[in-house]
């Protein structure tokens, strides 16, 4: 009984969810006068449409995934780390540093080095922010803002400074890596196996962490109630610091990806977005390790569809943020709604 | 650097900050009524997306402004209607808007993208304007520039002298003190979420119409956020928070004359630093509110002091800054249970 | 004003909090409100005031039927409510408090506010200075503003929730005095309580709630007989014996736990100086004073969350002076702060989830096995109503108090409770102490603060005074009266320990 009432109100939340995003992004697409179906048609087939776009996809997903899994451990934590697109901006430019420094090494070696310091770069980033919160009492949202500031400042200084192309200096980035330097892609494909494959894998160990260990459990504990955790003895600050360090660790690789995967070189935008992307994902799915591989694909093909938008259609890509957007504050409000019947009845 | 050119640069100051502290200003009211809203850089794009484009149709400034207004309390509302009748966290939603309504900005902005159009005229003031030094710092702005020379000490004067500020202020400090005195607090926060996001609105409106007369791609994005910081480093407090807003805009100002100093340093560089340094500065306001709990804390704390010699002097400014935010800042209200 | 209710219904859930309430207040006189916690008297008073609204029934003023759909209504009407703890805003300042959200009928400027407040204050004797921060207050002093507040604006009908909770003797004395004058002038006033005495001293009449309902015959005039009101109030249950007075204890041989050496404190603005103390174990020290006046520094020191600033500090003969928090818990020392909601329990997690989290286990894996196999014991040792994976939020009072007393290991050095039975029933209160004075008996020192001078004086071996900043040497129980106690925590008498 219980649990037929438990799987109605998902059902309910579900459909009050995707009727109202489809609703309102209907409504934006019929403004600017463009037909719908079109849009969706590529909006949420686009992405499968071809190999290449699946490849396409799934690149985009790792490091999306990567993030989220990170910012699933900071949200635990009760933390808002908007300083994640810092930190995978400081993992890109250390993983550059020993892809410049030492061209030479074997390739194999230096994805190792590069993954390592691309995880040094992003945890050293969080741990700034993270620091700033426990000693300075500065909000996480804004220390993070800072360090995303300065992370642009740093990307900026190196594509238009020291680590310019020969001859010019654009946002399109440094000289691009030579080619045996790129992770190894599958025959005709951009899919690096290895990105995903570590995606799932941080996935898994946050899944686990969180789960099934004490340290897990009072990390949630933290979150939920940070004046009773210190007093049942957990090391609050400690497991603020811990999580951020973690979160930073997985976005500085995320950021290794990014150059060796997908950039193939340091663009100042190197982050793409990601993770705002994924902070989004993580709100939807209330730090919910379980859900969040399929929203995850799910947003990640949203916006592969909408790559070919203005080719195909002439409409503006920003609608898959606008869909991605209108789908989380939805969520928001059905789960708000929800709360309110629970309440009444 | 001659006296003249310091005087433009001074009126440039005033006049660049006036969006800023309209943003500001409009959150601080909102945040004393107990509400955080988030979506400060997202509202502000599309506010000065749609208060261009409806200028640009009706070939009416003024119309352009008031669609601004009108998308920032529409923005107000739905934050309103999701964090204070829904309960949802006022920060995940407030975030959620921010990223929406910047795509919204960009999608729907598309065909407006480096147009020409309409912008807020200058207005200098007869008489006035010809007094020496002053009349070029304060006299030959337009509106925009002159409701932000208003709205500081109106503000101000509101929150501190009258009745309705008092209550507003306890809507933030003890909202449930502020029920038990009759007064609804569910509909003043909505009010002042929607008040505050309309001067968020006419903020971005202010970039588009007037300071920067024009509409393209995310071209305020991060002014939001900075304007959230500014709201914490300058306490809640109207006049702290300008300040923290020309702070920000002279440090826009010197960023770009000091360009000429450094010509090795890429000018995307300048652009970007104001927004680091003043959260540095947020995070100096804080570091020198905080009282040293422990001895060992107090040792470090000094050590970092004595590290920048300009705290040292800047200490006591900072001390004079020092203030805690609305008790109930953020926090849900409920008044329907046992 | 004459207030009359009938059938007045409010659930909460599936809690009945109120269920057919049907009384009625004359007007000049001061009615008295009996019932343990939780029998549904704050709800009863939150409708009256407008705070909440009732499910069914209705209330008349002057034979008047009206609808109280919030507190401005209420307010309008001549309804006037003094919390528990009293609803002031502790950043503004008195006046502010007292002008806030005033109608301009009855305060046009602040200049007006400010006579008007000095006024009533001549008027009751009460002392309150204008521009004083309210967080510089006494709950007393609170509580006299929030009076003055509501007598401004008209208010007829006064009700206040336990009124004498945290206020000094001598300021429950004025408030009994400024009570009966009010009266006097014609005004009702609704007196909420759980003290028999209290309502005795100063009630005309004496309604009764229990379990939600108005219990026996309804309304009766004072006096009453002690064990009929008992009776009503616990129906059967409160057969049980009080516990009898402590033994005077033998524990000069006994090792002691804390130890303090010329401690002083300070964090803030508050301190307090030269603390020589000896805590043995297997004894009870009870901290008295108003709340706020230092003893939760007290207990965060000997907590180790609160280093001293001067001073010695020894924990079983081992020196702390400098330790971490840690080193304390590690040590066995345990503290359960007075809120325990808000600082002692996480609400969302179950018992399970808790006993996970403290679990000493070696490994860094949860033992879900263990885990519930210690929540069903200590669900069944401490009687506590919730299943294993309940989340304790949506336990009672005295369910979550017992709970956080499951949590502590049976076997600990010390134990530092803030408030141990604030908002518990009192049957839920004398479970708290059986298993305090069990603990005890097993050699466990236990430090507890409370504002109830009964559970002081029933259950402390010691206790310690705390009044302006300083504390009085520890005071042996078997030398003290109530009436003692409660003037040195009025500082009548006080004199600080050397």
């Amino acid at each position: 009984m219980q649990k037929m009432r438990f799987s109605s109100l998902a059902v309910q939340n579900f459909l009050l969810t995707t009727a109202g995003t489809l609703f309102f992004t209907t409504l934006i697409l019929l403004i600017s006068g463009i037909s719908p179906l079109a849009v969706y048609q590529l909006l949420f087939f686009g992405a499968f449409s071809s190999p290449s776009k699946i490849a396409d996809l799934l690149m985009l997903a790792a490091p999306l995934l990567l993030c989220a899994a990170g910012l699933t451990l900071t949200f635990a934590a009760g933390l808002y780390n908007l300083g994640i697109e810092g930190q995978l901006t400081l993992g890109a430019i250390f993983a550059m540093l020993p892809l410049r420094l030492w061209p030479d090494l074997p390739p194999p070696l230096l994805w190792v080095l590069a993954f390592l310091a691309g995880a040094l770069g992003g945890s050293l980033w969080a741990a700034s922010t993270a620091s700033l919160k426990i000693y300075a009492q500065v909000n996480e949202i804004f220390a993070g803002l800072g360090m995303n500031f300065l992370a642009m400042g740093i990307a900026l200084y190196l594509v238009f400074g020291p680590w310019q192309r020969i001859g010019t200096a654009s946002m399109s980035g440094t000289e691009p890596l030579p080619n045996e330097l790129w992770l190894p892609t599958l025959p005709n494909l951009r899919l690096a196996p290895l990105a995903p494959l570590l995606a799932l894998s941080a996935l898994g160990i946050v899944w686990f962490l969180l789960a099934h260990t004490k340290w897990g459990i009072s990390v949630r504990a933290t979150g939920l109630n940070p004046i009773a955790a210190e007093n049942l003895g957990v090391p609050t600050n400690l497991r603020l610091f811990e999580t951020l360090f973690g979160c930073g660790i997985l976005a500085g690789i995320a950021g290794a990806i990014q150059i060796l995967g997908v950039f193939h070189g340091l663009i100042p935008n190197v982050s793409s977005g990601i993770g705002l992307l994924a902070l989004l994902i993580v709100l939807l799915v209330q730090a919910q390790p379980t859900w969040l591989l399929p929203i995850v694909l799910l947003f990640a093909s949203f916006a592969i569809g909408s790559v070919q938008l203005p080719l195909a259609l002439n409409v503006d890509s920003n609608i898959s943020g606008v869909l991605q957007g209108s789908l989380v504050l939805f969520a928001l409000m059905a789960r708000g709604i929800q709360e309110r019947r629970q309440k009444k009845h | 650097m001659n006296l003249d050119q310091f005087w433009v640069d001074l009126a440039a100051v005033l006049a660049s900050a006036s969006p800023l502290i309209l943003a500001t200003l409009g959150e601080t009211i909102t945040e004393r009524a107990g509400v955080i809203n988030l979506s400060l850089d997202g509202t502000m794009l599309l506010a000065a997306m749609v208060g261009f484009a409806v200028g640009f149709q009706s070939q009416n400034v003024g119309l352009g402004l008031l669609a601004a207004a009108l998308v920032g309390g529409f923005i107000g509302l739905i934050l309103g209607f999701l964090s204070l009748s829904l309960r949802q966290s006022q920060t995940a939603v407030g975030f959620v808007l921010a990223l929406l309504c910047t795509d919204l900005s960009s999608f729907l902005g598309n065909a407006y993208v480096r147009v020409p159009g309409v912008a807020v005229p200058s207005m200098p003031i007869p008489f006035l304007k010809d007094l020496p030094i002053l009349g070029k710092l304060f006299f030959h702005h337009d509106l925009i520039v002159y409701s932000s020379f208003i709205l500081t000490p109106a503000l101000s004067w509101f929150l501190f002298q009258t009745r309705n500020g008092l209550i507003l202020r306890a809507l933030g400090e003890q909202p449930t003190a502020a029920f038990a005195r009759g007064i609804n607090v569910i509909q003043y926060r909505y009010f002042y979420t929607i008040l505050g996001g309309m001067l968020v609105g006419l903020a971005g409106a202010a970039y588009s119409l007037d300071l920067k007369q024009g509409w393209s791609h995310r071209h305020i994005a991060g002014m939001g956020w900075i304007a959230l910081a500014i709201v914490i480093f300058g306490a809640w407090q109207p006049w702290r928070v300008a300040f923290g807003c020309y702070l920000f805009s002279a440090l826009q100002v010197l960023a770009s004359r000091s360009q000429s100093l450094w010509p090795s340093v890429p000018t995307q560089v300048f652009q970007v630093a104001p927004f680091a340094l003043m959260l540095g500065f947020l995070v100096l306001v804080n570091l020198s509110n905080k009282p040293p709990s422990t001895p060992r804390e107090a040792q470090i704390s000094l050590r970092w002091l004595s590290l920048a010699k300009l705290m040292l002097l800047m200490q006591g400014l900072l001390h004079s800054l020092a203030a805690s935010p609305p008790a109930a800042l953020g926090k849900p209200f409920y008044n329907d249970e046992p | 004003m004459d207030v009359s209710i009938f059938d007045l219904t409010k659930t909460f859930g599936k809690v009945r909090a109120n269920e057919q309430i049907r009384l009625h207040f004359a007007a000049g006189q001061i009615h008295g409100v009996l019932g343990e916690n939780g029998a549904g008297k704050s709800t009863l008073m939150k409708l009256l005031a407008g705070f909440l609204r009732p499910d069914a029934g209705e209330i008349w003023l002057d034979g008047q039927p009206v609808k109280l759909l919030n507190p401005a209504i209420a307010l309008r009407v001549g309804i006037g409510m003094v919390a528990q703890e009293p609803l002031v805003i502790p950043a503004f300042t008195a006046l502010e408090n007292f002008y806030c959200a005033s109608p301009a009928s009855a305060m046009p400027n602040l200049a007006s506010a400010r006579q008007r407040l000095l006024n009533y204050a001549e008027q009751f004797g009460f002392t309150i200075q204008p521009d004083l921060p309210v967080a510089n207050l006494t709950v007393g002093q609170r509580q006299q503003l929030e009076i003055l507040r509501l007598l401004a604006l008209g208010a007829k009908l006064l009700i206040l929730d336990e009124p004498t909770t945290g206020i000094s003797a001598l300021q429950k004395k004025a408030l009994f005095e400024a009570l009966r004058k009010l009266a006097a002038e014609g005004k009702t006033i609704l007196f909420v309580s759980h003290k028999l005495e209290e309502v005795a001293e100063i009630c005309t009449t004496v309604s009764i709630l229990r379990a939600g309902r108005v219990a026996g015959e309804g309304q009766m005039i004072m006096p009453q007989p002690q064990d009929h009101l008992l009776s009503l109030m616990f129906g059967q249950e409160i057969q049980t014996k009080n516990p009898s007075l402590p033994q005077k204890s033998e524990t000069s041989s006994a090792q002691s736990v804390w130890k303090l050496d010329s401690v002083t404190l300070r964090e803030g603005s508050r301190s307090l100086p030269n603390l020589n103390l000896d805590i043995p174990a297997g004894t009870i020290l009870g901290l008295a004073g108003l709340e706020g006046e230092g003893q939760q520094l007290f207990l965060r020191l000997l907590a180790g969350r609160l280093r001293p600033k001067t001073g010695q500090f020894w924990l079983k003969d081992v020196e702390m002076t400098n330790s971490a928090p840690k080193a304390f818990r590690e040590a066995g020392i345990h503290y359960v702060p007075a809120d325990r909601l808000a600082e002692g329990l996480v609400g969302k997690f179950s018992l399970v989830e808790h006993l996970s989290l403290l679990s000493k286990m070696p490994g860094l894996l949860i033992n879900l096995r263990s885990a519930q196999a210690q929540a069903g014991a200590a669900i069944a040792t401490y009687a506590i109503k919730a299943a294993p994976t309940t989340p304790l939020a949506a336990l009672s009072g005295g369910n979550q108090q017992r709970a956080m007393l499951a949590l502590i290991p049976a076997h600990c050095t010390g134990l530092l409770f803030d408030q141990p039975t604030r908002g518990l029933d009192i049957l839920s209160a004398r479970a708290v102490w059986q298993q305090l004075l069990a603990r005890k008996a097993a050699g466990t020192a236990i430090v507890f603060a409370s504002v109830d001078l009964d559970e002081l004086l029933k259950y402390s071996d010691s206790i310690l005074v705390f009044h302006g900043g300083r504390v009085s040497k520890a005071l042996d129980r078997t030398d003290l009266s109530a009436t003692q106690l409660a003037e040195l925590i009025g500082g009548v008498g006080f004199v600080a320990g050397e």
